[in-house]
């Protein structure tokens, strides 16, 4: 396949970004979208030019750190895929591909494709976890059995992997998706009930500190999460959130 | 000179009295403690929320963007416990005596048995964190089994265990970030280890986003930084993995074990194409339910090749089920070098069933169809159809291995639910790694190593789902108690200033070496080399290995060595974000890596568990042990090049277990 590329180059995070065209030929459909990138880069270093700067890591769709803006979508086109696991088979001869970092306030870019989303981090700092100690020396793990259906629903909560695709679809930035991810897996199971009202406010308030935007249901973050989180995580943190600032407040 | 510190007294008791015989740090003086715990995959996360929970001051460093996405999150299938849920005659012995069968009599016995008996308070740990493992219906964990063993004790949460269990070692370490007791340092690398009178009291790292080279210093170092598969270029690694922490320990003084030990898992999805950028792991415990084989007859094989058969249309008697025919006790769940071997002499064989020749099946239909018939009776469906059965059994298949067969389809555009899979042995685990005595200290003092970076637990070859097992009880359970013991002799240092001659004259060399590197007139690209060096490591270091290869290797390693430090382009600055400078500092690691690999392997000519000596092998071609001559470990130690290390030998000691020729028929 022949594919014309337009991809951002951005060399700071304070210079001004634009798109660059690249031509590439001989593209094989079974090439992973990333593979294709470092083919292109191989090309630019051998001309002594600069590569694209880009994250991934894992190339498998698990670790979350692959994060590209690909003709207007978060991951390109196809559903529950990951940049990553995306093959240059979705694509068609002679087609031109736009290629754009992450954009949200609470995620700057770093250069070119690649972007700080420690904004991420600090929300889970802000409550996204059970305070258990780490001794070990906790009850037998069979003691409390869960209903199998709580565990697998707890699952999929827990099955996103932070890569940001929600915040970038959303016209609003909003981290809602992913913060209700954590929420709802933490509040589905015994162990994390305890202090889930306590933790929905305060990850809600660090998720305002980095400047995500508030969610207006438009639903976008769910058709491109490459995990099919669903909007239901959203509405039991809502749930959640409301009867916690009426506890508290 | 080597002293394993393994204490005294009868093996089920060894870890409990040191534990109460090691000396501790009072809640008061680890206040006045810094650690550097380098890497947060299951290892390094568990020991820094461990440690800074105890009261030290930790810092901790990855080169990813977020600590949770440490290499740990890909692992697939499971974790092992010893934990009899199932009833199935399983212990805390049994689990010691499978894994140190299972890696072929190569690691100690003492390391092991601590394993089994923490293993248990593991999945406690990470229950009582949230961590969603599968569950049966009364609510319950489940359990599947693995590989090389007779019972299920493996604990999972689908496909996807690792990215569960690191989440929740992320909690644990988020925790503490906000108590401030970890000062987390994202997109960092650490470039080498800083010595002070013999002593770890240091590290140089790299901000990897404004390229400035740091200076931290602690009393102690500990590296959880991973394992080194990516030696081989092709890998199911990250690409991201690197063994860079490791060797510059190694060059400051710590001992490599086993740098030979490498695992090769036998079911990968097989390479498309020259731009290959890494290989996709298909977990282990889909060998649960599927069988692998390859057709009977050559003109069968000739006819898939050239696409005029599929698989589906070979009948059951023009199958050869290899595994099952060649090892009936324990078919197709035999441990991974078994498996792999096996499935490089079928496809040598000339038998290989994908346009390469290098691909075998693994296919589900008869798990569709017995699921399918248990599905039919609890549903009480009466006078099924073929196709429904199968449609019931394939749902089964989805609930527990979904993900995967997602994955699988989307890399190959091959749908397994209709097709058996292809797959094909890939590197894919490091036994060896960083010599560690009992407490977990490599032979510099004060720097310690953990998880597959240390040559600990495993052997010759690691079971499946002991990986992250071993992870988290380093972590969790057995370096923050050990750690004491060398600390406790720092309490009155005070802080440890970062302006000595030796910060200075470490920094100085990596900042040298750098510019080097950026500098340098080539036109080659860092890539370029890696794949060379992976073609050697994979062809003469991979699952079959004789002494001719691996001179040749070793020459040949050193030849690409010289033309990598004159031709290489590293493109960009060092003063800024640069994954070229990354990879190529990475690389010039992996160059030195891959030769004491060969020469490890070269010196150990008998086979064992994952390294197979062709020289070395039994009449129906398994590996022979030597065990009168090598029942050691090696331990390497530097002395200014990689073919010039020196061999110590630590030798192994069987007082609970009598060595045998494994035997998986
Ligand atoms: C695809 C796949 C599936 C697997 N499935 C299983 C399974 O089902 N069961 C099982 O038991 N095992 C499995 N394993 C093996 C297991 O996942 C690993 O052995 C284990 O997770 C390693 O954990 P770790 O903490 O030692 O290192 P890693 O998780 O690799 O973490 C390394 C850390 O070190 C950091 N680091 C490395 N170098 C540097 C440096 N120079 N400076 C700063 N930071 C650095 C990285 O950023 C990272 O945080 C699997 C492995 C793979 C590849
Ligand atoms: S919710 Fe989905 S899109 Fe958002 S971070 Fe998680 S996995 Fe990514
Ligand atoms: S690189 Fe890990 S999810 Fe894409």
């Amino acid at each position: 396949m022949n594919i014309t590329l337009k991809v951002w180059r951005q060399k700071g995070p304070n210079s001004l970004g634009a798109m660059e065209t690249h031509k590439m030929t001989e593209v094989s459909g079974d090439m992973s979208f990333l593979e294709m990138m470092d083919v292109l880069n191989d090309r630019l270093v051998r001309e002594g030019k600069e590569p694209f700067a880009f994250d991934h890591d894992c190339r498998e769709g698990i670790c979350g750190t692959c994060s590209m803006f690909i003709n207007g979508e978060a991951h390109g086109p196809g559903r529950n895929v990951t940049t990553c696991q995306l093959h240059m088979r979705s694509f068609k001869d002679g087609e031109t591909i736009h290629v754009e970092p992450w954009r949200s306030a609470a995620f700057p870019v770093i250069k070119d494709l690649t972007v700080d989303r420690s904004s991420f981090d600090r929300i889970i700092q802000a409550g996204g976890y059970v305070s258990v100690n780490t001794s070990g020396d906790t009850q037998d793990a069979n003691s409390i059995p869960i209903p199998k259906h709580d565990a697998d629903e707890a699952f999929d909560s827990a099955t996103c992997i932070g890569c940001g695709a929600c915040v970038a679809t959303c016209k609003n930035s909003s981290a809602m998706l992913f913060v209700s991810a954590k929420v709802s897996q933490l509040s589905l199971l015994p162990q994390g009930k305890t202090e889930s009202s306590e933790r929905v406010l305060r990850m809600v308030d660090q998720m305002d500190i980095e400047g995500f935007g508030n969610c207006t249901n438009t639903g976008a973050c769910e058709v491109e999460c490459p995990k099919g989180i669903s909007l239901t995580n959203i509405a039991r943190m809502n749930r959640e959130f409301l009867s916690s600032t009426l506890t508290s407040k | 000179m080597l002293d394993s510190k393994i204490p005294e007294g009868p093996l089920a008791e060894k870890w409990s009295k040191h534990k109460d015989n090691i000396r501790l740090v009072n809640p008061a003086n680890k206040r006045h403690i810094d650690i550097i715990v380098v890497g947060t995959g299951l290892a390094g996360a568990s020991a820094a929320a461990s440690l800074a929970e105890m009261g030290y001051n930790v810092k901790s460093l990855c080169f990813q963007d977020s600590p949770r996405r440490a290499h740990s999150i890909a692992a697939q299938g499971g974790i092992n416990a010893s934990k009899n849920y199932q009833n199935d005659g399983d212990s805390v012995y049994r689990l010691f005596y499978d894994t140190v069968k299972g890696g072929d009599y190569r690691s100690r016995e003492a390391n092991v048995h601590r394993l089994a008996e923490v293993s248990g308070s593991i999945i406690d740990q990470c229950v009582a964190q949230g961590v969603p493992f599968a569950r049966e219906y009364g609510g319950l964990l489940d359990n599947r089994s693995f590989g090389g063993v007779q019972v299920s004790r493996t604990f999972y949460a689908k496909g996807q265990t690792g990215q569960q269990l690191l989440l929740g070692a992320y909690s644990a370490l988020s925790r503490q970030i906000s108590k401030g007791k970890v000062e987390m340092l994202n997109r960092h690398e650490m470039m080498d280890v800083v010595k002070i009178d013999g002593k770890a009291r240091g590290i140089i790292a790299r901000n990897l986003i404004t390229g400035e080279i740091e200076r931290h210093s602690a009393h102690a170092v500990v590296l959880c930084t991973g394992g080194y598969g990516n030696a081989f270029y092709l890998s199911t690694n990250a690409m991201g993995s690197n063994a860079s922490a490791v060797w510059r320990a190694h060059k400051k003084g710590s001992f490599f074990a086993n740098p030979c030990f490498t695992q090769i898992h036998p079911t990968c999805i097989p390479v498309s194409g020259h731009y290959q950028s890494k290989l996709t792991l298909m977990s282990e415990s889909l060998r649960n339910d599927g069988r692998i084989w390859v057709p009977k007859s050559k003109s069968d094989v000739e006819a898939i090749r050239n696409g005029s058969k599929k698989a589906i249309d070979l009948k059951e008697d023009e199958r050869d089920y290899y595994l099952e025919r060649r090892y009936p006790a324990f078919g197709n769940l035999v441990p991974r070098d078994v498996a792999s071997r096996a499935a490089k002499e079928r496809c040598d064989a000339g038998y290989g069933v994908n346009k390469t020749g290098q691909a075998v099946y693994l296919d589900f239909a008869s798990a569709f169809e017995r699921y399918g018939k248990t599905e039919v009776l609890t549903q009480g469906i009466e006078n099924p159809t073929h196709e429904q059965i199968i449609n019931l059994g394939r749902e089964v298949v989805k609930s527990k291995y979904g993900n995967l067969f997602d994955m699988y389809k989307q890399i190959t555009d091959d749908n397994p639910y209709e097709t058996p899979m292809m797959i094909y042995p890939a590197v894919h685990y490091t036994m060896g790694g960083l010599w560690v005595d009992y407490n977990l200290m490599t032979t510099v003092p004060g720097l310690f190593a953990a998880g597959e970076a240390n040559f600990s637990d495993h052997g010759a070859n690691r079971l499946g789902a002991s990986a992250l097992m071993q992870g988290l009880a380093d972590g969790y359970f057995v370096l923050p108690y050990t750690i004491g013991d060398y600390l406790a002799d720092d309490i009155r240092t005070g802080k440890i200033p970062t302006n000595s001659p030796e910060f200075d004259e470490a920094e100085k060399q990596v900042k040298d070496e750098i510019s080097a590197l950026i500098n340098n007139n080539g036109d080659t690209p860092v890539d370029d080399f890696h794949r060379r060096l992976g073609l050697i490591m994979w062809n003469k270091c991979g699952m079959a290995r004789n002494e001719k290869h691996l001179k040749e290797a070793i020459v040949e390693i050193q030849e690409l060595r010289k033309e990598f430090y004159a031709k290489v382009r590293v493109s960009g600055s060092a003063d800024d974000f640069n994954p070229e400078l990354e990879k190529a500092t990475r690389l010039a690691d992996f160059l030195e890596l891959g030769e004491a690999m060969c020469l490890d392997a070269l010196t150990r000519s008998e086979s064992c568990g994952g390294h197979f000596r062709d020289e070395s092998q039994t009449e129906d071609g398994e590996a022979l042990r030597d065990d009168e001559n090598f029942t050691f470990v090696s331990a390497w130690e530097y002395t200014g090049a990689p073919s010039e290390a020196k061999l110590h030998k630590e030798p192994l000691v069987y007082d609970n277990i009598e060595l045998k020729q494994r035997s998986y028929k």
